[in-house]
């Protein structure tokens, strides 16, 4: 007989017989209430909290606030997706720059290296915001893949603030996910970092150091 | 690799040597005060109690069901592109992946945190085999570098303080001795970004496997579980057949619970769910994802209604940070893979209580544990179970059952079991006790290290109230 057999075996013919499954009340999950207001405010009270650079900027002007933060921290070359609106307004306002722009959409066996060693950082849409815990959700794509929001030392995420919901479970649900999942599915809360010398905290321990999110109104 | 060895039969001297060792002894208090404030901190504003009731609930629910969610999980991660493979105990499981591994001509695997193959000795399997594996979260590697085993389940490196740390990045790495932190993380984020790179395989644990979507959970805050299921061409999975849940919405309080019960954090930097291999339009991931599901002992958990609550654990280490005997004694004093209350009620199915009775007796049963236990599990209860199986009084299906039973004391619990049944045997040999007194031992092995011997009273409290009644009576004629 196989593992599995034997394993699912053992499990159907439970010696204290079958167990009765108990039912789930979620709501303590869910039904925050909060407006849009405070929803923000927990947002980037809880992402601030844990390293999260918040930048608010609106619609119209969040080109300016990218280029300006990216002049700030001095950065020379960034990865990005070609597709995603996001990516194409970026590029259209970099394109004379002087900031090298490298694609993100090639496999990566091309440029593994490159992107370890050379990217400096990586811009990338968001799907949406959890104001509970200050993260945003992601589904990487083939257009900015999995790599872009981990390799780079900065990470540069543009959220819609309309975008941002009040707990996890809320967005599972609303959003369908179980109906949808993509292969790779994350929530993103701050920079990278370890307590694990001492309890003391450290930044960029394995991902990014840092964590922009741009804020659209 | 010599890897420093702890038992769990020398409990006993472990423990001695721990309570000697100063140094140890602050690591760990400094750390678990710091970890039970930040609990308590992290549950500020929400309403605990009924958040641990779904979460036990959630976790019954997904045990209840637990062969039909197998089945599940299986179907839907091979519809995802995911190959699944059984493992009865950690033996096959080490040789499943090493078959893997062969296959793909691996000779570099990189590891992200994985009790579960800590458990079943998968680095020492796999060296074996001349393949190396390497750990790349930050107190998993330091622990490694080492040469020993986590002293945590969530914080593996927890006993080393900055000091100790340095001495032994400089003299296994070359970094310079610093106590600045944030140049040592640097360091092993550098020699650690090479690795992840030269890598042939990615070794990892899961949190939650969710039946319904075919989804491995990973909560983590570095990025190498990131790192580990993403860069090298194949990602192994390796769990526990306990970490199923039955929904994609029942992670959402798992973690809530998961992450403030462990470090006290709101949440982690990473929630990290995959539910299959890159697919052709992808750009990067693993070409081929795997996962092991190990019994390794917990179908036998599985057959008792008492012991099957053990199997709702998360894992979250709250137990330990609240526990008084760990946070004196340090995790390397139980010899187990894992310390403190859920290694006592765990271990003993895993290794039987021949090697383990000594864990469930290393408790004060104050309670701590199961009152933070953020799935509810009745510890103090489970540990009480087991020091019954221990001693051979309970329904004897825990592998080594009775190891513990010593006849002069089962005797000498039945002699007492009979003159307190018996009143009048009792006065007499209470009445003896109190006339010999003088001949009782002052010493009584290592009770009276540090305590003076008891002795009868001359009169017992028997008599005394006796006496008292008579005097009162006569008061009152008088
Ligand atoms: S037994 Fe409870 S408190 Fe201990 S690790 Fe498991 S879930 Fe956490």
């Amino acid at each position: 007989m196989s593992a599995r057999d034997t394993i699912l075996g053992r499990l159907r013919e439970r010696l204290d017989g079958p167990l009765a499954a108990p039912a789930c009340d979620f709501s303590v999950v869910t039904g925050r209430g909060w407006s849009h207001e405070e929803r923000l405010r927990r947002f980037e009270d809880k992402i601030a909290s844990v390293h999260g650079e918040v930048i608010h900027t609106d619609h119209a002007a969040w080109i300016e606030a990218l280029i300006s933060m990216l002049a700030d921290k001095d950065i020379k070359r960034l990865g990005l997706g070609r597709e995603h609106p996001i990516a194409q307004e970026a590029r259209t306002a970099l394109a004379d720059s002087g900031i090298e722009l490298t694609d993100a959409d090639r496999d990566i066996e091309s440029w593994q290296r490159e992107q370890f060693d050379s990217l400096e950082a990586g811009l990338t849409s968001t799907r949406g915001g959890i104001a509970e815990t200050g993260s945003l959700w992601l589904w990487p794509t083939s257009d900015e893949p999995r790599r872009l929001s981990l390799v780079p030392p900065l990470h540069i995420a543009v959220l819609d603030a309309d975008a941002i919901e009040d707990t996890f479970f809320d967005v599972v649900e609303r959003h369908d996910w179980a109906g949808n999942m993509p292969t790779n599915a994350l929530l993103i809360s701050g920079p990278s970092k370890t307590a694990d010398i001492e309890q003391t905290l450290a930044y960029g321990v394995h991902g990014p150091r840092e964590l922009v999110i741009l804020v659209r109104h | 690799m010599s890897v420093e060895t702890y038992t769990p039969q020398a409990f006993h001297r472990q423990a001695h040597d721990a309570l000697g060792n100063p140094q140890i002894r602050a690591n760990f208090r400094q750390a678990m005060d710091g970890l039970m404030g930040k609990r308590r901190d992290a549950f500020g504003d929400w309403d605990v109690e009924t958040l641990r009731e779904l979460g036990a609930n959630i976790r019954l629910r997904a045990l209840a069901k637990l062969p039909d969610l197998l089945e599940q999980l299986e179907a839907k991660c091979q519809a995802n592109g995911i190959k699944v493979h059984w493992a009865e105990d950690g033996e096959q499981a080490c040789e499943i992946i090493r078959g893997l591994c062969e296959a793909r001509g691996a000779k570099r695997v990189i590891k992200g945190k994985s009790m579960v193959s800590e458990e079943m000795h998968l680095n020492a399997h796999l060296e074996a085999a001349g393949i190396e594996a390497l750990e790349s979260d930050l107190g998993e590697y330091l622990v490694q570098l080492n040469e020993q085993t986590p002293s945590h389940i969530i914080m593996p490196a927890i006993h080393l303080n900055t000091d100790e740390i340095s001495d032994l990045m400089h003299a296994k790495t070359g970094t310079e001795r610093t106590r600045d932190v944030d140049y040592l993380t640097a360091a092993a984020r550098q020699q650690l970004r090479e690795r992840f790179m030269a890598a042939d395989v990615g070794i990892s644990g899961v949190n939650f496997a969710v039946a319904e979507t075919g989804t491995l959970c990973l909560v983590e805050n570095e990025g190498n579980g990131r790192m580990t299921t993403t860069v090298p061409p194949v990602h192994i999975a390796v769990t526990g057949i306990e970490k199923v849940v039955e929904h994609l919405r029942d992670v959402a309080p798992l973690y809530a619970l998961l992450t403030r019960s462990a470090t006290g954090q709101h949440v982690t930097t990473y929630f990290n769910m995959i539910s299959g291999p890159r697919k052709p339009e992808e750009h990067d991931g693993p070409e081929e994802v795997h996962l092991v599901l190990v019994d390794n002992g917990r179908s036998a958990i599985y057959q008792d209604d008492e012991l099957l609550d053990t199997l709702r654990c998360i894992r979250c280490g709250a137990c330990m940070n609240h526990c008084p005997v760990y946070t004196r004694v340090g995790g390397h004093t139980y010899g187990t893979t894992y310390p403190g209350p859920i290694g006592s009620i765990l271990m003993p199915h895993l290794q039987g209580l021949e090697a383990t009775k000594d864990l469930p007796s290393a408790s004060s049963l104050c309670g701590a544990c199961g009152e933070v236990c953020p799935v509810k599990i009745p510890i103090p209860d489970l540990l009480v179970r087991l020091r019954k199986e221990a001693v051979g009084e309970g329904r004897g299906n825990v592998a080594g059952a009775g190891a513990k039973r010593n006849r002069s004391e089962v005797l000498a619990w039945k002699g007492f079991q009979w003159l307190a049944t018996h009143p009048g045997a009792w006065r007499a040999s209470t009445g003896i006790a109190g006339k010999l007194r003088a001949l009782t031992p002052a010493k009584l092995g290592p009770w009276t290290d540090y305590r003076t011997a008891p002795k009868p009273a001359a009169t017992s409290l028997h008599a005394l109230v006796k006496r008292h009644r008579r005097d009162a009576k006569q008061e009152g004629k008088s």
